[in-house]
């Protein structure tokens, strides 16, 4: 399927004493491991990917003694297993409600903080935008200790603290945003700084505010760098693991990946397996189905903030 | 104005601008910095205070004890195990993945060579789809994925399974509960994971180099080494250093994949520990506070000297086409 056969070169002329080096005889041979290698790497990425599906729809006793074939009928019920026994279905809406809060706010306040540093000189700019870019090389586990005990104590806060604290789905979505600032605002800074300042102008002449000026014109412009950012920021925040874990340990509570992860646990002991890969499943099968739809946006946007 | 366009500072606003200007501003950035400073500046300065102090869940008290966690770190053999292990990560994972990355990439783009000149090898645009799975993937997928890969057959372990299946009995072993295996296991996984966003990252850096260089090449009779050596790897070197560090701090950051495959403790005999899990263990099993501050400390020096060093070593004049 990926080796290639060498034709002979069109353009060069009949036989000459010795062959351009690279093309001939020599380069079938190359072509044809190359294309070895290439498969070997495709079939190695796309195989635990597709045990995992196959072993979904199996019993259990299928599993174990014939991990190559195909189940012998769909065992759709392994999925409502997972779903509700398993908890994969509460774990689901957890992760959709907080990545419904946390990438929305992460993406207005780091274009708001980002517009602001880009755009205008005030005492105090630079140190800012240090600030959040700085927090791109710190590692996030010096900070898990205090972060604890930081939401642990905004729950005893009057008022707000019924819906802060441990275990509460706002507080999680906030610590993403935190998390998320030092690279969006890098990344927007770096795009509104290439926008044209004089459409700006002009509607400051025009007689536009500056908010109407950042909601009306700027925001607008900026979608490509926000629908990059964007895209970062759901992966990011949907397969978020390390803080879950810290600061989500009701079980009602769990998202996603750390709810499947702790399922891995409790589920291998119990020795079903089939209801942890149709949760395996429920998790991945959502992600891969877009990014296969949007792959280059998707490619791009994951890149995008290595090649800035 | 037109001149304004093009430049790529803070461009100073016309005098339309100033109009209100404060007010805006300090309101655009209450929200960003004030979560920003809450749940991020203000733990990592705390976590550096907290770091030298006794601050354990016993004591409740946060009492200055100068470098004294520091000092019990590093007489601590189970920390050196981590830091040696980290070690590993930093040097192993950026090295298979980047060259990896770049040998994949070369393959995809410019590996064939024909009638057409020099260009990507057939079914290039599937494999740029399929080598991407993996990183958009939750690392806990990928984590649990790979802890029944490596599981006793017993327990539907796939891979003990295969090499059973090809009469290759004498090495099916419980991976994940070899010390001697547990610990590679993990960086296999983690290149598995990330080779993908190398070939994609790389590939797009060898699209914008010009096919007429690859053209000249072939005429002067380079071979596919030569090229790669003198053509494509200078002319991509600036991603190739940049996506290095990235991977090189990215490694340094394996709590998930060790958390989930090997547990806890750092998988048997602890052999497979790192100074995330192992921070980690220390502060929520443990509740000894200070201690974790330090190791998180540790890992920050540990990630900073090398972004630095890296970009200081690695850096070369940049190669301009256009």
């Amino acid at each position: 399927m990926t080796t290639t056969v060498e034709r002979p070169v069109a353009s060069a002329p009949a036989p000459r004493p010795r062959r351009t080096p690279g093309v001939g005889v020599g380069a079938g041979a190359l072509n044809l491991l190359n294309g070895t290698f290439l498969l070997v790497w495709g079939l190695l990425t796309t195989l635990p990917l597709l045990w995992a599906m196959v072993s979904s729809f199996k019993t259990n006793r299928e599993f174990l003694t014939d991990p190559w074939a195909l189940p012998d009928v769909a065992r759709f019920e392994n999925f409502s297993r997972a779903w509700t026994v398993a908890n994969i279905g509460q774990y689901f809406v957890n992760s959709i409600i907080v990545v419904a809060i946390s990438v929305p706010l992460t993406m207005l306040l780091g274009a708001m903080a980002a517009y602001v540093l880009s755009r205008y000189e005030f005492p105090g700019n630079r140190v800012i935008y240090f600030a959040f870019v700085g927090g791109l090389i710190f590692p996030v586990f010096l900070a898990l200790v205090p972060l604890f005990f930081v939401v642990r104590n905004l729950g005893t806060v009057p008022v707000i603290g019924e819906f802060l604290g441990l275990n509460s789905f706002l507080s999680l979505a906030l610590v993403y945003v935190a998390f998320s600032m030092p690279f969006t605002v890098f990344f927007l800074t770096a795009f509104f700084r290439t926008q044209p300042t004089s459409i700006a102008e002009a509607a400051i002449v025009d007689g536009c505010s500056h908010f109407g000026l950042f909601f009306r014109v700027m925001l607008p412009m900026a979608k490509p760098g926000l629908i990059s950012v964007g895209l970062f920021n759901v992966l990011g925040h949907w397969n978020q693991y390390v803080l879950p874990v810290v600061l989500m340990n009701e079980p009602d509570r769990k998202v996603l990946a750390q709810g499947l992860a702790a399922l891995a646990i409790s589920q291998g002991y119990r020795g079903d397996w089939t209801a942890l890969f149709a949760g395996l499943v429920i998790a991945l099968l959502p992600v891969l189905i877009v990014y296969i739809l949007f792959q280059k946006q998707v490619q791009a946007g994951l890149t995008a903030g290595v090649l800035k | 104005m037109a001149q304004r366009v093009a430049r790529g500072r803070v461009s100073k606003p016309g005098p339309a601008l100033q109009h209100g200007k404060y007010l805006f501003i300090v309101v655009f950035l209450l929200f960003p910095v004030g979560i920003y400073g809450l749940f991020t500046v203000s733990p990592y300065l705390q976590a550096i205070w907290i770091s030298l102090t006794d601050w354990t869940g016993l004591t409740g008290t946060q009492t200055f004890i100068g470098v004294e966690n520091y000092v019990k770190l590093f007489e601590d053999d189970q920390f050196m195990v981590a830091l040696k292990n980290n070690a590993i990560l930093l040097v192993v994972v950026p090295a298979v993945t980047v060259l990896l990355g770049l040998f994949f990439a070369s393959m995809l783009n410019v590996g064939r060579r024909g009638k057409s000149g020099v260009q990507g090898v057939r079914g290039s645009g599937v494999y740029k789809i399929v080598y991407f799975f993996p990183q958009v993937l939750s690392v806990a997928i990928v984590g649990v994925l790979f802890k029944y890969v490596f599981a006793p057959t017993e327990a539907g372990g796939i891979l003990n399974g295969l090499l059973r299946g090809i009469g290759l009995d004498s090495l099916a072993k419980p991976w994940l509960g070899d010390p001697d295996f547990a610990f590679w296991c993990v960086i296999f996984v983690m290149v598995w994971a990330f080779v993908g966003f190398y070939v994609v990252l790389f590939s797009a850096a060898m699209q914008s180099i010009p096919k007429e260089i690859y053209e000249a090449a072939l005429l002067d009779g380079a071979n596919r080494f030569t090229t790669f050596r003198h053509v494509t790897l200078p002319l991509v070197w600036d991603t190739v250093q940049v996506g290095w560090v990235y991977m090189a701090i990215q490694s340094m950051d394996a709590f998930a994949f060790v958390h989930i495959m090997l547990g806890i403790d750092g998988g048997p005999s602890r052999a497979g520990d790192v100074l995330g899990v192992a921070m980690y263990r220390t502060a929520f099993n443990d509740y000894r506070f200070g201690q974790a501050s330090a190791i998180g400390v540790v890992l920050l020096v540990v990630t900073l000297t090398v972004a630095v060093l890296f970009l200081r070593l690695a850096r070369r004049e940049r190669v301009e086409f256009s």
